[in-house]
């Protein structure tokens, strides 16, 4: 008899009327039948296109641009180049305004200014008539090149004597901030090398009687969204700029655009497309500056669309990287020291993922004694950018393949040893804070009791491996306005960008504050006028900061409607309940109102009833997962297939299960690609040498199984309705779980990714 | 007084101390007297007298919003560590 199980459970404690239901998502007719507008489908009256001219170099000077016989071409309107730009500091005191990044690098990885630093380092762009004119144009911009020695991994360019990328770049020790350069400094390729320390690790070690140490290493590998980059541009005769183009967040982009530019923010609307997926990718800007400069000088609108080719070139891949990670444990199995080294590939401007990592590394354990030590590396590859949990899945990818090991040698249960060791309320983390509620333990005991961790292996050289993973989620500032219609639904105004379902999530908790229907509720992404600031859609944070300002406008809501049914029947508001859509009069039954009959009166008894609602909550509840892997290796080829994979994981309350479930599959997918077959290969000169999908190879739906999920929900005190962040803790434990499968198949530790047939091979062939 | 956890490359200022008591009554108050205390140790937490672009500061456990007006509790536990951005 084939026992049967269900693939995607929640295991929920709290019931609600719409959260935690499954309604069809507003956007999704529009987006299945085509009509969804993306970055790429504006067209104006007048339109120019653009193209960009990209270095063949990956380090060089540049000495001279002279673009007079391509302005020359007919249909050509307009060339420029990093002189058409503002030209903002790259100094290292350069920050502020909320934004972490440097934008004199920013401005110079939009076009360079002096020096190309990575091969497809764009260097001067054409507005043409046509794509077609704008292309055949650059050939003839004349760029004369010095051209220098490139160095594309962190371990050449630390060497003592390697070529500087930056002349004069500051070696930061702080976790936090972009870096940048410093007047008199004699330059590094190390933008940043901080510590951190917990405990006595020598006692630790000391005390240890199993340490275990091990080197690990990735290339950089890319989000992979499916939407290139594309923006639109155009000035009005007043001097005001409107964008068009898919990101992650179009308040940022409104504000990086101003400083490349140099003007105001006021001075420019961002309007947000339809995104077409961004996992971190889309948070900077690359061709909005760009193509505003170029409609500034043609005076007609212009738009610039990525080729996938620009994408992986010209756009940001996240961290290749190493790191070396020592643990010790007692024979009883409790960890008590670590000691961890992460070296990340920041690309051509510093600002690596590597304090995430460092911050996320041992965050599912307590460990009394920690040492760890993170250094950020300029190299001329393009400059990276975030890709969901930035900077913790290679980290990940070694400490959960040591403690695989220590539990490997111990002859203990993975599950069992991490539930021993597993962070817990009041735990203290080694960057210090204590946790306040989380959900390891009830994530690690469903992982154990679930199906697939019962159900034995039916094969040789097959095996089953787990990892765990953390992410602490983000927060920021958010806003939501919501306008009360005479139908009796509700047109809701929010400010984050829609990457995975998070209207139809904003949507579901304004219905259930206000108690009617999610389809009641409109929601739509406003532009920079037409809603208040609200920081990216990044950091698992939309649908938490949000969903907070989208359910305090609800309650605004409610508290208007109040006043006005007591007005209305000429009562107190304190006389008033408001329940499940219903108004009426504490005690006189006769006294009662639904939702829609009073919106109906609105016009006629005060005027329209809006709920506006504002916030800067950060505390997005810190989030745990558990991944259970079988994976069958040929030992022949290296070929790894995967036969199983199930996600489990605290999403404090999933508000709408199907898309938490989306998130973590999804996630599960993206890390079996960059386990198995992911990353950029450069050759000697710096070039990309697999800048298609057909040689960069992410999987498809022939390469995964079903993934299948658990959803735990330990609700988040600081969310109304419990949410933790989902989106990005699931991409954390994949690499990690499947080497320890590999390793369960046929005994070896896979120790650099991507784990292709040919590592495979030679791990086997090594042992 | 306030129990503030120093970042660890930040001890420099401390004399290798982790953990320092401060007075204050908000977050912008306890960098102050830390500056005093420990001249200079504000350039790295403070940036236009806002905090550090891409610090969190974390009280009592849980992640704050309100910067320099952040309240804090006498025998409140502080931390100062880098923010989640995320992807």
């Amino acid at each position: 008899m084939v026992e049967t199980y269900d693939p995607n459970v929640v295991l929920s404690n709290t019931n609600y009327n719409v959260v935690g239901t499954r309604p069809i998502r507003h956007d999704g007719l529009d987006k299945v039948t085509g009509r969804a507008r993306y970055g790429n489908d504006i067209n104006l009256p007048g339109l120019l296109h653009g193209k960009l001219l990209r270095s063949p170099y990956a380090h060089a000077l540049i000495k001279s641009i002279n673009y007079e016989k391509a302005l020359a071409v007919p249909g050509v309107k307009a060339v420029v180049t990093s002189e058409d730009l503002g030209q903002p500091s790259d100094a290292v005191a350069d920050i502020g305004e909320g934004e972490i990044r440097n934008i004199g690098f920013l401005s110079a990885n939009c076009l360079a200014h002096k020096k190309a630093l990575y091969v497809g380092h764009a260097i001067a762009a054409i507005a043409a008539i046509n794509p077609h004119v704008a292309e055949e144009a650059l050939a003839l911009i004349e760029v004369e090149y010095e051209i220098l020695t490139p160095v594309t991994n962190a371990k050449d360019a630390m060497e003592k004597d390697a070529p500087l990328l930056h002349e004069n770049l500051i070696t930061t020790t702080q976790m936090a901030g972009p870096g940048g350069t410093g007047e008199n400094e004699p330059g590094s390729n190390v933008g940043k090398h901080f510590e951190i320390k917990a405990g006595d690790i020598d006692a630790g070690f000391a005390d240890a009687d199993i340490i275990i140490e091990r080197d690990f290493s990735t290339l950089p590998v890319h989000q992979g969204y499916i939407e290139p980059h594309a923006a639109a541009a155009s000035w009005d005769i007043q001097g005001n700029l409107t964008i068009w183009c898919s990101s992650q967040g179009h308040f940022a982009i409104r504000e990086q655009t101003a400083k490349i530019l140099d003007i105001p923010v006021s001075k420019i609307k961002v309007v947000p497309m339809e995104i077409g997926g961004g996992f971190g990718g889309k948070n900077i800007v690359y061709l909005e500056p760009v193509t505003a400069a170029l409609s500034r000088k043609a005076g007609v609108p212009v738009k610039i669309a990525m080729s996938r080719k620009e994408v992986f070139i010209g756009s940001g891949p996240t961290s290749g990287g190493t790191s070396k990670v020592k643990i010790g444990a007692t024979k009883e199995g409790k960890l008590i020291a670590a000691n961890i080294k992460l070296i990340y590939e920041a690309g051509a401007f510093p600002g690596s993922p590597v304090g995430g990592g460092a911050r996320c590394v041992l965050g599912p354990y307590n460990i009394a004694n920690a040492y760890i030590e993170g250094y950020d590396v300029v190299v001329n590859t393009p400059k990276v950018a975030a890709y969901r949990a930035p900077g913790a899945p290679f980290a990940a990818f070694g400490a959960e393949q040591v403690i695989d090991e220590i539990c490997e040698r111990l002859g203990m249960d993975p599950i069992e040893f991490r539930i021993l060791n597993g962070a817990q309320e009041g735990t203290r983390q080694v960057t210090g804070p204590t946790f306040g509620p989380i959900g390891f333990m009830d994530t690690l005991n469903a992982a154990k009791e679930h199906n697939h961790y019962g159900t034995k292996l039916t094969g040789p050289y097959q095996g089953r491996g787990v990892a765990a993973g953390y992410w602490g989620n983000g927060g920021g500032p958010s806003s939501a306005t919501a306008s009360v219609n005479a139908d009796g639904t509700v047109s809701l105004v929010e400010g984050s960008p829609d990457i995975g379902g998070s209207r139809v999530a904003m949507a579901m908790q304004a219905a259930e504050a206000l108690g009617i229907s999610a389809e009641e509720i409109n929601p739509t992404v406003g532009d920079t006028d037409s809603i208040g600031f609200t920081s990216n859609t990044a950091g698992s944070g939309a649908t938490y900061k949000t969903g907070i300002a989208t359910y305090e406008a609800a309650q605004d809501i409610k508290r208007q409607m109040i006043e006005r049914a007591a007005k209305i029947w000429a009562i107190t508001p304190s006389d008033v309940e408001y329940n499940d859509g219903t108004l009426q009069h504490k005690s006189d039954t006769e006294l009662k109102m639904t939702f829609k009959e009073l919106a109906e009166r609105l016009n006629t008894t005060g005027g329209p009833i809006v709920g506006r609602a504002t916030t800067a909550e950060r505390r997005n509840g810190p989030a745990f997962a558990v991944h259970i892997v079988d994976v069958e290796v040929d030992p022949e080829t290296g070929k790894v297939t995967i036969l199983r994979y199930t996600s489990v994981q605290d999403a404090g309350k999933a508000i709408h299960p199907s898309y938490v479930e989306g998130q973590m599959q999804g996630a599960a997918v993206q890390g079996i690609g960059w386990a198995l077959n992911e990353g950029y290969y450069f050759n000697k000169d710096g070039e990309m040498l697999n800048s298609t999908f057909l040689d960069y190879r992410m999987p498809t739906s022939l390469d995964v199984p079903q993934i299948d999920t658990v959803i735990v929900e330990v609700p988040n005190p600081g969310h109304p309705y419990g949410l933790r962040g989902v989106a990005e803790l699931p991409l954390v434990p994949p690499m990690a779980a499947i080497a320890n499968a590999i390793n369960d198949a046929v005994g070896t530790r896979v120790t650099d990714l991507p784990m292709s047939p040919e590592t495979v091979s030679k791990s086997l062939s090594n042992q | 007084m306030a129990d503030v956890w120093i970042p660890t490359q930040m001890q420099f200022f401390t004399g290798q101390k982790r953990q320092v008591e401060i007075a204050g009554d908000t977050i912008g108050q306890i960098i102050n007297n830390l500056d005093k205390a420990f001249p200079g140790l504000k350039n790295h937490l403070a940036y236009n007298d806002e905090i550090m672009p891409g610090l969190a500061v974390i009280v009592d456990g849980e992640d704050t919003h309100l910067g320099m007006l952040q309240p804090v509790k006498d025998d409140s536990e502080i931390h100062f560590i880098p923010s989640i951005a995320g992807g």
